[in-house]
């Protein structure tokens, strides 16, 4: 372990040629120099623009729309409403599980119903983006308002407003048949709860609130669609997932998957936002009654934040129980979880992770799933999870407390490791809790006395550790070996955070070429095999496996090959470290560049290729130490020092590893102190711009240091754990924790800002 | 023969047990021998030919992405958990 401070440490295990090192990004020329091409710079001739017409009420029945004016107006070339969609199933699956059709398509276009503020009712293409705009405002909705609901203890009422007439509670397969706005209701238990509540010395229950918030995303939602003459749809669109968009255009639109080919732009920035898809069908259908004219929708900030998915506010109740001497006997929770307007919280991902941090013997945790009038909640990193350890991470905080036991002692002394049960059922493989809590530990940060303060407010300091599963899923690769010893890696996973280079280094290092002599290429769904989305931490795990295993095909070739130039057995061949040589004759060896100088002149192309779907993905753990200091004053509290501790397995571009943890600490610290859906009490979200929704600037932030833990993943032919998500799970918890120790109040509702801060410090004083 | 970890909302199919053991080589199989067993099973985890939108199931620790076709050992525990979000089994 080490001791010497270092702001960026990678504590490795195994070295390897390329994996671990930092080349360069591929696509990084034509990023900072502005040539890479987004989604808004796609343009065509005869290119129209599309505007969206958004519902004004969180709740409310649509009893007419008109649209003829806007129809009329010079210059409009198409108006669709619910009604343009074709006759359809009634489910469909796109990747992402199976989905009512109506639900889906009620979201991108409202049908009898809007059910939240921003829900899309009527898109326009025009020939200017102002004339749709002006077109937009000419459409004529007749509302009745309903009464909304925006919370999920509010939503499960009795009295509460009901959302959807034909939602009835799903208890785990079983239909309750009572209508409600509780779609799911499930429950994990393990042990004798009440057995171990009886055993414990201390019990701490809390309940915890945190509110709506989005990823935050710099660019906005955009798509271009082309329905063409022959009938085939091209779309280009800023998305997660090509396969995703390709799959609910088809759906969507009753159309064969074959006639839709999505192509992925570069994309800035997505977080599981831009999986679910939006403008994609709608832009389709206003390309086919404009005359098969191109059509480009381009979000506003505003429909950002009001139009698609942010992640679920929620209501947490937590309670532990440990014995004098520290051992954590007893936990349960009960998660509510708002879904926003249409079922799929991810309240099962909050379940999965709530404790599983820890070796507990008894516990129940309840999930609920609760539609509310808000935007259908969509996948913000490690959906869920933070929203669970914000509250069970500050329980686990106080139970150290009552014991007088070092807050990172009491989580080692109950730390899960290999062979632990989860709640949820699953036992852990080999993972690297106790290696995280221990390179915490062992960090300067926490052997340092607490920041000083720098504007003479109470400091304080924090620490958490999140739990995230990590997933496969399906990837494919083709790679082509170029004569001067180059390859051509083809993939369909968009690249958001550097996974060009990740994966490319997978084939480089097999193949035992330098990152920059791979030419990766993220390609549409008409050029590479079914690809699953760039989420779930899966990309550099699943896709970089798919690499891998496309270059062992490449090798596989390069060797017999070579044995066919030397006229020698192929058994008789290897190929180490680049280089092609006999296993029994010195004189035979060449380079993989010098053979493929060989390749036209001896026989067929090389071409290799690799499908996977592969198993052990690995869960990931990070944890956080944070110093603030909070102003008694004004309630503002600022963070002085954050050090970000993760287990990467084995961190294939360490750079990039780093930044999933900087940005997550980034999110975190906005997602704490900041950030919320302010909504009027009719459900306007008051501040639906970046100016107002208050993300963190670099002025906000300390620097944010980071140690890479690497246990390797056996299950990955390099070690690797997905890193994307893990260490946003519990940065919020380790900040309230700090705060908690800066002002001995206990904050259990995000975010904590400064009137947070100063209303708790007045009622306080009142009491 | 498989484990099978019954959820607790399911655990008035089986009378109250927590645990069963079953054969067969593939999480359909399993559903099959366990509809045998304890009648409603199968309604409760299966809408035709697959898992219900909103069930997932993890063989030996592993969230399965092909649902009922996921081939199960000797001795394997098989969970039915809750999908991740609602009907999304593949998330980010």
């Amino acid at each position: 372990m080490t001791t010497t401070y270092e702001p960026n440490q990678v504590l490795s295990n195994e070295t390897f040629k390329v994996v671990g090192t930092r080349p360069i990004r591929h696509d990084g020329a034509d990023k900072v120099t502005g040539r890479a091409k987004y989604g808004a710079d796609y343009t065509a001739a005869g290119l129209l623009h599309g505007k969206t017409l958004r519902s004004p009420h969180a709740h409310a029945r649509i009893k007419s729309i008109d649209t003829s004016k806007a129809e009329a107006l010079a210059g409009v070339k198409a108006v669709v409403t619910s009604k343009d969609f074709p006759p359809t199933k009634d489910t469909a699956d796109f990747g992402l599980g199976g989905q009512p059709m109506d639900r889906f398509r009620g979201n991108l276009l409202a049908g009898d119903k809007v059910l939240y503020r921003g829900h899309a009712i009527a898109a326009v293409a025009a020939t200017s983006p102002h004339i749709a705009e002006e077109a937009i405002g000419l459409i004529e909705v007749d509302y009745e308002v309903l009464p909304a609901v925006f919370t999920a203890p509010d939503g499960m009422a009795d009295d509460a407003p009901i959302l959807l007439e034909d939602l009835t509670t799903q208890e785990f397969g079983k239909d309750t048949g009572r209508k409600s706005n509780i779609a799911d209701h499930f429950q994990h238990k393990m042990g004798d709860l009440d057995k171990g509540f009886a055993a414990a010395d201390v019990v701490i229950e809390r309940s915890f609130d945190t509110k709506t918030v989005h990823q935050g995303y710099i660019e906005p939602h955009n798509v271009t669609a082309l329905w063409n003459d022959d009938d085939r749809i091209h779309v280009y669109s800023s998305t997660q997932g090509s396969f995703v968009v390709r799959a609910s255009v088809s759906e969507a639109l009753a159309v064969p998957v074959s006639k839709v080919r999505a192509t992925p732009m570069e994309i800035g920035g997505g977080f599981g936002g831009k999986i679910n898809v939006y403008g994609e069908p709608v832009a389709a259908l206003l390309s086919k009654k404009a005359g098969n004219k191109p059509v480009k929708i381009v979000m506003s900030r505003a429909e950002v934040f009001e139009g698609t998915g942010p992640t679920s506010g929620s209501h947490t109740t937590i309670k532990m129980g440990a014995t004098k001497e520290g051992k954590i006997v007893a936990a349960s929770a009960n998660l509510q979880l708002e879904a926003g307007a249409y079922p799929g919280s991810p309240v099962g991902a909050a379940a999965m992770c709530v404790f599983s941090a820890y070796n507990v013997d008894n516990v129940v945790i309840d999930g609920y799933d609760v539609v509310v009038n808000k935007p259908k909640t969509a996948a913000y990193r490690a959906p869920g999870a933070p929203n669970a350890a914000f509250a069970a991470e500050q329980v686990v905080d106080e139970l150290a407390q009552k014991l007088n036991i070092d807050p990172i002692e009491l989580r080692l002394m109950n730390a899960a490791k290999e062979g632990v049960r989860r709640a949820d059922g699953p036992i852990h493989p080999r993972i690297g809790c106790v290696e995280v809590l221990d390179a915490m530990k062992a960090h300067d940060h926490y052997s340092s006395p607490i920041t000083p303060a720098k504007k003479g407010g109470k400091t304080g300091r924090g620490v958490a550790i999140g739990f995230w599963f990590n997933i496969g899923f399906a990837s494919s690769c083709n790679i082509t070996v170029n004569n001067d010893g180059t390859i051509n890696l083809i993939e369909g996973s968009t690249d958001i955070g550097g996974s060009r280079a990740s994966i490319a280094m997978h084939a480089a290092e097999v193949l035992g070429i330098t990152a920059e002599e791979v030419i990766p290429q993220v390609v549409d769904t008409d050029s590479i095999g079914y690809t699953a989305i760039t989420g779930g931490s899966r990309t550099t795990f699943a896709t970089g496996w798919a690499a891998y295993e496309a270059a062992q095909d490449v090798k596989r070739q390069v060797v017999a090959r070579a044995a066919k130039i030397w006229g020698v057995d192929p058994d008789s061949v290897e190929m180490v470290e680049g280089v092609i040589r006999s296993k029994t004759d010195t004189e035979l060896n060449m380079t993989f560049k010098e053979l493929a100088g060989q390749i036209n002149a001896t026989g067929e192309p090389i071409v290799g290729r690799a499908a996977v779907d592969p198993a052990g993905a690995g869960a990931s753990f990070a944890g956080q130490i944070v110093d603030v200091e909070v102003d008694p004053e004004t309630g503002k509290t600022d963070v002085l020092r954050f050090t970000m501790v993760q287990d990467a397995g084995k961190a294939i571009h360490p750079s990039y590893v780093e930044g999933q943890m900087q940005g997550a600490a980034v999110q975190g610290i906005g997602w704490a102190l900041n950030e919320e859906y302010y909504y009027s009490k009719d459900g306007k979200m008051d501040n639906a711009s970046f100016l107002d929704y208050r993300m963190p600037t670099t002025l906000d932030l300390p620097m944010i240091d980071t140690v890479i833990v690497e246990v390797a993943n056996p299950g990955h032919p390099y070690g690797v754990r997905g890193v994307g998500e893990a260490p946003i799970v519990s940065p919020q918890a380790a900040i309230a924790n700090a705060i908690q120790n800066a002002t001995g109040r206990r904050m259990t509702s995000l975010p904590i800002n400064s009137v947070a801060i100063m209303e708790a410090s007045w009622a306080a004083k009142t009491s | 023969m498989a484990t099978v970890f019954i959820p607790s909302l399911m655990q008035d199919l089986t009378g109250g047990q927590q645990t069963v053991d079953t054969p067969g080589s593939t999480v359909r199989e399993i559903i099959n021998a366990l509809e045998g067993d304890f009648p409603g099973m199968k309604t409760r985890l299966m809408d035709g030919f697959r898992l219900k939108g909103n069930i997932t199931v993890a063989v030996d620790g592993e969230v399965s992405p092909i649902g009922v076709l996921a081939e199960v050992g000797e001795t394997s525990e098989v969970h039915f958990l809750p999908a991740i979000a609602g009907g999304q089994r593949k998330i980010a």
